[in-house]
């Protein structure tokens, strides 16, 4: 006869799942709740609370517990902080064993870990802000299906940043007007341009029609300047089977990228399609349409870097992270970590950065990180600053809104990327000589002169 | 329409033919470069020249100028391999590139001498 006996009734979390003692193993999966209890809550028993529902707990005793070794399945709130200047809040650490999840799937991982926890009336707000993922875990896990170094060979583009734009407007333009935007951003000087996410296969432009009329323009850019150029074909799509029949056109054509929204499409969805990338030599860029309906609270939802770290994990080549120029500093910190979470091989915890926990990627190739929004040739030497070589910066109006064209915008762009990368192998104080670099460069460019008198007042006022 | 300047670039000119990194930007003279192989060696990456005839320069791989230059640290040095490569392939493109044996990727890409079009 065991000693284990059947106790019907509710039993505080914390007797079970409030582990202080513990020390988190190599290859447990570890996360970081940041909480805030109801009104009367131990955190104590919260955080056990929340480790407990995440894993292996219901909110009364069952007799099939004992038909399970819990010691071997259960999560352990194992340490509480308060969070600093904000005192209502603590982190909770919950360390989790890597059994509970199935191998290779962030999903597993995700609904795990999300469980039914965010609706818990036990707490008052909730936010996921980092997990570390063990690398015995890291290596079922595909990842990027090539990678930044690989994506630099096939592009023949190295020691510098790369160069992206959104098409605009965002919807509304024939196919073949489209494709004249896209030849017109390419040849002159851009590496890629890009499908905006609400572009799919709408009444003005099907998707089939897109891919062939930005291929064409694609192609011949690439002639024309002799450098290779890429298109992001989004493949994003209402069922798996169309998203694939995309993907398949897009390689036919000769596409050398295609284009994922992996929040909407989902992660089953992005996953399958970066293995379908890996399986057929295409990059995938991929897009985060709703992130900020889950991270933009600081205090409930899930905290981008957690959204990194499962994007990386699941498969892609490069992702949007926003630009870190802000007049915040804390903004620039988070960005930081998350280029760091994206790129490294060997991340230390920094908390300056947001960053709970070490993180081993082991050999899974980086992410490009691609920065958006609002930027322009003002912000160049800025963005190489905070981003260095491997990153894409995506323009729109800052290419489209050229006084003279996007050609010209385009080349503006360029001009000012080369001469901030130079600068800065010169030991050039890129944010400090911002203006010097610029206005030096713009002595052989009257593109980019042009558009540093367009979008002059449009940096003061930031 | 009498400011808008146009975009002078067309597939029968083969000056529209850009050379990626650099090729934006006027051409360097010597001071420049130097400044650029001596950021590659604080870098710690092993510098190399490579050349090819212009209607093959879209192609992956460039002949091979002798070899990476493995553990030499003066940036002159490097230079003069360039213009000797040039000396002799007075057509070709040439190009400076440097490796970064840790990310086992190429990391700087430089066309130093462009062939006649």
């Amino acid at each position: 006869m065991s000693n284990k006996s059947y106790q019907a009734g509710i039993k505080k979390y914390r007797e079970t799942y409030w582990t202080p003692e513990y020390t988190p193993k190599a290859t447990d999966l570890i996360a970081c709740f940041k909480i805030l209890p109801q009104t009367g809550m131990s955190r104590e028993e919260t955080a056990a609370a929340v480790a407990a529902e995440s894993s292996t707990a219901t909110w009364t005793s069952v007799w099939t517990e004992q038909l399970t070794d819990l010691e071997r399945y259960k999560g352990r709130a194992y340490r509480i902080e308060i969070v600093p200047n904000d005192e209502a809040y603590f982190y909770a650490f919950v360390a989790y064993p890597i059994d509970l999840f199935e191998e290779g799937s962030v999903i597993s991982v995700l609904t795990t870990l999300i469980s039914n926890i965010f609706g818990f009336k036990a707490l008052r707000s909730l936010r996921l802000e980092d997990v570390r993922f063990p690398l015995s875990y890291v290596m079922t896990c595909g990842g990027p299906p090539n990678g930044i170094q690989v994506e630099r060979d096939k592009m023949n583009k190295y020691g510098r940043s790369l160069l992206g734009c959104s098409i605009r407007p965002k919807s509304g333009l024939s196919a073949k007007n489209y494709g004249r935007v896209v030849y017109e951003c390419l040849r002159g000087g851009l590496d890629f341009t890009k499908d905006d996410k609400s572009i799919s296969s709408q009444p003005f432009m099907r998707w089939r029609h897109r891919f062939e009329f930005v291929m064409a323009a694609t192609q011949k850019a690439a002639t024309e300047t002799g450098e290779c150029k890429g298109h992001y074909l989004n493949v994003t799509a209402s069922t798996p089977e169309e998203m694939y029949k995309r993907a398949e056109f897009a390689k036919d054509l000769g596409a050398t990228i295609i284009m994922h929204d992996y929040l909407m499409g989902g992660l089953c969805a992005n996953t399958g399609l970066a293995n379908w990338c890996r399986d057929n030599g295409m990059l995938l860029h991929v897009h985060r349409t709703m992130h900020a309906v889950i991270d933009r609270n600081p205090y409930h939802g899930i905290h981008f870097r957690v959204l990194a770290k499962v994007l990386r994990l699941s498969g892609g080549d490069h992702l949007h992270i926003g630009t870190g120029i802000c007049p915040l500093k804390s903004d620039r910190r988070m960005t930081l970590g998350i280029i760091d979470i994206l790129r490294e091989q060997s991340i230390t915890s920094n908390r300056e950065h947001g960053i709970m926990f070490d993180q081993e990627w082991g050999g899974m190739p980086g992410v490009f990180p691609v920065a958006y929004g609002g930027i322009h040739i003002w912000h160049i030497p800025t963005l190489v600053s905070i981003f260095g070589d491997d990153a894409v910066f995506h323009f729109g109006g800052g290419t489209l809104g050229h006084p003279w064209g996007s050609a010209a915008g385009a080349t503006a762009n360029r001009v000012a990327l080369e001469a901030s990368v130079e600068a800065r192998n010169q030991g050039a104080d890129l944010e400090k000589d911002s203006t010097d670099i610029l206005t030096h460069a713009a002595q052989h460019s009257p593109e980019l002169k042009k558009a540093m008198t367009t979008w002059k007042d449009s940096l003061i006022s930031q | 329409m009498g400011d808008i300047q146009y975009y002078q670039s067309s597939l029968s000119d083969p000056n529209s033919r850009k050379l990626e990194t650099f090729s934006y930007l006027p051409e360097m003279n010597n001071d420049g470069l130097i400044k650029q192989i001596q950021y590659i060696l604080n870098q710690g990456w092993y510098p190399m020249i490579e050349y090819t005839e212009p209607e093959h320069a879209s192609d992956h791989y460039w002949y091979m100028w002798k070899l990476p230059m493995f553990g030499e640290t003066d940036a002159e040095k490097i230079l003069a391999e360039a213009t000797a490569c040039h000396k002799i392939h007075t057509a070709h493109h040439i190009r400076l590139v440097a490796y970064d044996h840790y990310k086992q990727t190429q990391t700087v890409m430089i066309v130093i001498f462009r062939g006649m079009m």
